[in-house]
């Protein structure tokens, strides 16, 4: 087995690459041929946030074999969590300089905090939630769908209808979450100005440490007795109960922490793009996700990092370079990705390793 | 069977490498490639893809050939103007990024772009921040001032009120649906308008609010309430902040109904040219939408850029809206604030715009004000069988914006200043504090 | 009330023939040339009481906008054929058309308009245009209507005019302040009979009314009220049976590609667009073409959207996605990519504007059915859906094609064996899912936005529907849809449009939790496939 070697490459790719352009920037005047733009840096971490969902996603898919169509809920919420919480730290610097009422609640005329908003002012509890959140979420329905042993397609429609009915419900200003608009405008975080360089590389570090600990949690699970089974449960389900085991809980336990994997993306992405509103709840937005995956290759974990940097950037470039026509450009690559490297962009550093019977192939894919 | 964990070539890791250097190198190539001198560029950050395209593609259209028409006529500053257009994808985080890089990586001297309240505040801070200047130009909901953004469209007491105003002595309204969109424009448009109605002594149950989803399609049950609350009797009136994608779908089933302007008029700020053009209108006729321009007005001014716009788009039918003429009014105001100013740095030509004045397409002008807000005159026009409007009512000069509500309890105090020594976006007459906004 | 007197004023020159009326016919015409909407709309409500032999004539152009003012005030009518006559006589005149502007009219003036067309057209020869005119009469609540109303009355013979005619007068005498007691409460009783929402707002509007009207009128608001009630409850399986409708139109192609097939074709939606976009073109050509054909522009629309969808999908399927049979999240995946660029194309060739797609006269309005109100567009919506459906389950059962399809589906090698070449049936399956998504289209067209994002918004809720009545069965997806329709439509006035959305949402993944499978799951083999 060389993904050993291959994870510590792409650990140390991540880490050192976060390190080297946050010293780019901090450390080198502005002008000089070596800086990097506080722009590129936080373009990067955002990437690195989307690499934590992609991540998140390829636990459950690639290792699971559930499909979600609906994982960007648990980052959005996640990020709403961090949202609530540098919300709280704008105190009276908002429009109307209410100190207790964030400026939107003040526009609505509410009187007072909802009671859901307490706590979130402190930081330790804000992250708390950040991970219980997305966590009970993804336990509740969970615990629903793999009791009842819904599975394959059905539960992938179900994921989309759960992210679904949280945009729906974000979106109304009576929840409470500034509606359409959602949390933006932001002063800072544990102290530091979030509009500073420095904040920024600092993000994009911390980003980049978690990413790199997720990448490790995440391979620890799948290399352990727990993973085999998991696997064997994706690939066949049945005959994995028949053995004694019980593939519901398997799929909850890996369920919830990918679920919390993607909240600490979201986490860490609002502070990094400034803004978090319920339009990360759309479904497009999920369906990317499985999409970074894809490119990336499934089943991988780092392929899955790899994708989510691959097709983002991508974006970017895209966007700014064909403003007219990146749609063209984006559609091709996923359906020139689905159909040439049916195993993603890993598919290619397969090397003398021989394809996969497509019978087998299919058996794995379908779940 | 392990299909799917792939072996690793030492070839594959020096591609896996060489990507993502080049993820890190892109920004710093490009940085190292903008230049001082050379054209002037200008941002336009609409998005082209996505929910919202529909309204902003036609804008950067317009932008596009205002620059064109300024290059024509030599520039400004002897410098060539240079389009720079990204597609910010109706996504509102993609907004504040593409807006760094317009300023950061780009280098724009002034970004003309945004549509919905949400994308303007998603890359408010990064303008703050950047110290660049932004041209936004769509009707808003004001309770808004930033030093760095100039707003070009219509504030409340711009469009809202004046309606409001005509059907209560025109047409005698006594009885108000207030319906819209659930986000922050209708909402706070509704909340002044209610203060507003109640000032004048509109009882509570005469008012009747209500909010739907964006892109809501099926309107049966909402018209058909609509229709019962004008049955009691006193004259009714719709006031429609519905947004855009919703309207189509509204307008048909009110049309199905039966609902005729003669009965309840509906009054619209979102509806313009561009979203009649794309409804069949003959039911509509007699229906209003109060604007600060129409493609109907007579004059040279706007029948040289009517036709002007239908050469650049190659298309005879192509109609002209509000939010164009508003682009088109900021875009000569920064070019004479840039030539006032003699230079396109921000806090020079921020301070320059200030007061600066220039024709509006409906026969006057209008005036760039302290608080970043320009003057506009009112129109209201009745919906024609053609899809465009008659101008029934129009204030006889232009209105002052009033970019923090007198209706709104806790901004009834707040004025903004952006002159010298005032310098703030919300100062408390009352307390005479700035509460916020204040240049540092 | 100042109107009001005027129109009395008015009244009284009308019963005294003579010089009066014809200097007030005059008058008239000159006001009609002001460019003061006021000024206007006196002049049509003159001119409706004048007496004037071409007074509807010229109220009627006003309505069209052909009435033109000259300069000085003269009046003109345009003609169908370009040419233009005098006003007050109907006489040909010959006058430039570039010193003609037309009169401007505005709500006020259209609402005189509307009345006064009501009292001269109470004596046209149409029952239909009489019923009309009594309606409107009856909606202007106006007392100067009621002298030409009592003469009307007198002459009617066709008995459903009367009954409005008098419902119109009961309406206009509530009004008259010289009106007695007992002529009120007949009125009230005769609005109270009519028990609908106008004759409610009409009892809602009185004012000044002595104590016993009042009470009556009150009682009769209060009678009308439990009736609409009771209809409401009607009105609203109404609305849900037609969102359902529109839902199973959107719904029944993926319940082939996907249901069937098994395959997740995002693009769905888009095939749904290409419909929608297909009617368009066909309106647009057709109108340019053969303005003949117009009316019946919808029929020709929806074969040619079923066939264009249909060929796109079978390109689709012969390009794309076969390659990726067994593979069905993959084919997820490149649908997704191929949606963004069908949008993409739409937008490049067609711009990113709406399109206006017109909605045929016999599918405009509503109809009214005791307390309900029946809007037309929908019901052909719902009859269309019935028919599609029908379509649909005849080919599948009862063609040859329908029977390979089946026979693909449910055992492929087997099929195979038997000699049935079932990559032609996979693109042809693929095809007609895709077609019928067309047709969708073509529904869509008439009640929302076509724009290249109307697929977007439907393809998440066609998925649900697809779902929840269980994939693989046609059947499933009619009792999904009109479930879920309904269901919706019942929730929205309790909880609002996005509250009832969302308890719908959550009501679907607790439902999945029950029957994991859906409504009605396909029993036997296929289940495992």
């Amino acid at each position: 087995m060389m993904s050993h070697r291959y994870t510590v490459a792409a650990l140390g790719l991540v880490l050192g690459g976060a390190l080297i352009l946050a010293a780019l920037n901090q450390l080198t005047p502005v002008g000089s041929p070596l800086h990097v733009p506080a722009y590129v840096v936080a373009l990067v971490g955002k990437y690195l946030c989307f690499a934590m969902l992609a991540l998140a996603v390829d636990l459950v898919w690639g290792f699971g074999g559930i499909l979600p169509l609906g994982h960007a809920a648990f980052f959005a919420l996640g990020g709403y969590a961090m949202g609530m919480y540098l919300m709280r730290q704008i105190g009276t610097r908002g429009v109307y300089g209410n100190p207790m009422l964030p400026d939107f609640m003040v526009f609505l005329g509410w009187k007072s905090l909802p009671w859901y908003w307490t706590g979130f002012e402190w930081f330790p509890f804000a992250m708390l939630m950040v991970v219980l959140v997305p966590a009970a979420l993804a336990a509740i329905f969970g615990w629903l769908a793999f009791r009842s042993r819904v599975g394959g397609v059905y539960l992938s429609i179900m994921t989309q209808a759960l992210t679904y009915a949280l945009l729906l419900a974000f979106f109304r200003n009576d929840m409470g979450f500034g509606g359409n608009n959602g949390l933006t405008d932001f002063k800072d975080i544990i102290g530091f100005s979030i509009q500073s360089d420095g904040t920024r590389s600092a993000l994009l570090v911390v980003s980049a440490l978690l990413l790199c600990g997720q990448l490790l949690v995440a391979r620890f699970v799948v290399g352990s007795r727990f993973g085999k089974i998991l696997v064997a449960v994706r690939d066949t389900e049945s005959r994995t109960r028949f053995l004694g085991y019980r593939p519901e809980s398997y799929k909850l336990v890996v369920w919830v922490l990918s679920a919390v994997m993607a909240g600490i993306g979201g986490a860490l992405y609002v502070p990094q793009v400034g803004i978090i509103n319920p339009g990360e709840f759309s479904p497009a937005n999920s369906i990317e996700a499985v999409i970074w995956v894809a490119v990336g290759g499934r089943g991988t974990l780092i392929g899955a990092i790899l994708g989510a940097l691959l097709v983002n950037f991508g974006k970017t470039w895209f966007t700014s370079a064909l403003p007219e026509f990146w749609l063209f450009a984006l559609g091709a690559l996923f359906i020139g990705v689905t159909l040439l490297l049916p195993h993603g962009v890993m598919g290619l550093f397969r090397g003398r390793a021989a394809k996969p019977a497509p019978a087998a192939v299919a058996k794995g894919a379908t779940a | 069977m392990n299909p799917i964990l792939p072996n690793v070539s030492r070839r594959g890791l020096v591609r896996l490498g060489a990507a993502a250097a080049t993820v890190a190198a892109v920004g710093g190539i490009k940085a190292a490639s903008a230049q001082a001198s050379g054209p002037i560029k200008i941002g336009i950050l609409h998005s082209l893809s996505g929910t919202m395209a529909i309204s902003e593609t036609t804008l950067k259209d317009v932008m596009l050939m205002m620059i064109e028409k300024q290059n024509k006529a030599g520039g400004v500053l002897g410098r060539k103007l240079e389009a720079v257009v990204v597609d910010p994808a109706s996504n509102w985080p993609l907004f504040a990024e593409k807006a760094r890089q317009l300023i950061s990586v780009d280098k724009c001297a002034a970004t003309f772009g945004c549509w919905t309240s949400v994308s303007r505040k998603s890359v408010l801070p990064v303008f703050e921040e950047l110290n660049s200047i932004l041209f936004y130009p769509v009707q808003y909901e004001g309770q808004e001032c930033s030093r760095n953004v100039f707003y070009t469209g219509a504030a409340p007491n711009q469009q809202a009120i004046p309606a409001v105003d005509y059907l209560w002595n025109e047409s005698k309204v006594k009885r108000w649906v207030l319906a819209g969109t659930d986000y922050v424009y209708p909402r706070t448009t509704n909340q002044i308008l209610e203060a507003y109605l109640k000032s004048k002594g509109v009882a509570a149950e005469d008012i009747m609010v209500n909010y739907t989803p964006f892109g809501h399609s099926d309107w049966q049950n909402i018209v058909a309430s609509i229709k019962k609350f004008g049955s009691a009797g006193k004259k009714t009136a719709v006031v429609s902040t519905i947004n855009g994608d919703a309207n189509v779908p509204f307008y048909k089933e009110l049309g199905n109904q039966g609902i005729k302007a003669t009965d309840i008029p509906v009054v619209a700020f979102s509806v313009g040219e561009e979203e009649l053009a794309g409804i069949d209108t003959k039911p509509l006729v007699g229906h209003l939408a109060a604007w600060n321009y129409f493609q109907s007005i007579e004059n040279a001014d706007n029948k040289q850029f009517i036709a002007d716009w239908k050469a650049f788009t190659k298309n005879p039918k192509r109609t002209t809206n509000d939010p164009m003429e508003a682009h088109v009014i900021g875009f000569n105001m920064w070019v004479k604030a840039v030539e006032k100013a003699g230079t396109v740095d921000s806090d020079a030509v921020i301070d320059a715009l200030i007061g600066v004045s220039v024709p509006n397409l409906t026969g006057g002008y209008s005036a760039m004000m302290p608080n970043h807000h320009i003057t506009k005159p009112v129109l209201i026009g009745e919906i024609q069988a053609d899809g465009q409007f008659n101008t029934v009512s129009q204030t006889p000069g232009t209105v002052v914006a009033q970019e923090w509500s007198p209706y709104v309890a806790d901004t009834k105090d707040l004025i903004g200043d952006w002159r010298a020594p005032l310098s703030c976006g919300a100062y408390n007459v009352k307390t005479k504090t700035c509460s916020t906004g204040k240049k540092a | 009330m100042k109107r009001w007197i005027f129109f009395a004023l008015l009244a009284m020159t009308w019963l005294t023939p003579g010089a009066g009326r014809a200097q007030s016919a005059d008058e008239a015409l000159a006001a009609l040339a002001s460019t003061s909407f006021n000024t206007v709309r006196e002049g049509v409500e003159a001119l409706a009481l004048s007496g004037h032999p071409r007074a509807q004539a010229i109220v009627a152009a006003l309505q069209n906008g052909k009435l033109l003012a000259r300069a000085d005030k003269a009046l003109f009518i345009k003609n169908d054929d370009g040419t233009f006559a005098e006003a007050a006589t109907g006489a040909p005149a010959d006058v430039p058309a570039a010193a003609l502007k037309p009169v401007r009219v505005n709500n006020a003036v259209r609402g005189a308009i509307e009345a006064a067309l009501g009292v001269l057209r109470l004596f046209a020869p149409d029952p239909t245009a009489r019923l009309q005119a009594a309606e409107a009469v009856f909606r202007s609540r106006d007392p100067a209507a009621l002298p030409a109303l009592e003469r009307a009355l007198v002459a009617e013979k066709d008995p459903k005019v009367k009954l409005r005619m008098d419902q119109a007068r009961a309406a206009a005498l509530l009004a008259l302040p010289s009106a007695t007691e007992p002529d009120r409460l007949a009125a009230v009783q005769t609005l109270r009979t009519r028990g609908d929402i106008e004759a409610r707002s009409t009892l809602g509007n009185l004012t000044g009314q002595s104590p016993a009207v009042a009470e009556a009128a009150a009682s009769a608001i209060l009678a009308i009220d439990r009736t609409l009630q009771l209809w409401s409850v009607l009105q609203s399986i109404y609305y849900g049976l037609s969102l359902g409708s529109v839902l199973l139109l959107a719904a029944a192609g993926l319940a082939i590609t996907f249901g069937v097939m098994g395959v997740i074709n995002m693009a769905h939606g888009e095939m749904v667009m290409i419909g929608a976009y297909v009617t368009f073109v066909t309106q647009q050509v057709i109108k340019t073409n053969f303005p003949a054909l117009y009316p019946a522009n919808l029929l020709f629309a929806i074969p040619l959207a079923f066939g264009i969808s249909g060929l796109v999908g079978i390109a689709i399927e012969r390009a794309l996605i076969r390659w990726l049979y067994g593979r069905p999240l993959e084919t997820l995946l490149a649908t997704w990519g191929l949606s963004l660029m069908l949008q993409q194309a739409v937008r490049s060739i067609f711009g990113a504007n709406n399109k206006d797609v017109d909605t045929p006269s016999w599918m405009s309005g509503a109809t009214e059915l005791g307390g309900l109100t029946l809007t037309w567009n929908r019901m052909y919506i719902v009859l269309f859906s019935v028919l599609v459906l029908a379509a649909l389950m005849a080919a599948l059962r009862y063609t040859s094609l329908g029977l390979r399809m089946r026979a693909v589906t449910q055992n492929r090698r087997m099929a195979a064996a038997m000699g049935i070449r079932t990559p032609w049936i996979d693109a042809l399956t693929f095809g007609l899912g895709s077609g019928v998504a067309g047709m969708a289209g073509v529904a869509l067209s008439q009640i929302d936005n076509v724009s290249p994002n109307l697929g977007q918004s439907y393809i998440v809720d066609s998925f649900m529907v697809v779902v929840f009545g269980g994939v693989g069965n046609l059947w499933g997806t009619v009792v999904g849809a009109l479930t879920l329709g309904i269901v919706n439509k019942f929730l929205e006035p309790v909880a609002g449009a996005v509250l009832g959305k969302i308890v719908v949402l959550v009501l679907l993944i607790l439902f999945i939790q029950r029957r994991p499978r859906g409504m009605f799951p396909l029993k036997g083999r296929a289940v495992e496939t």
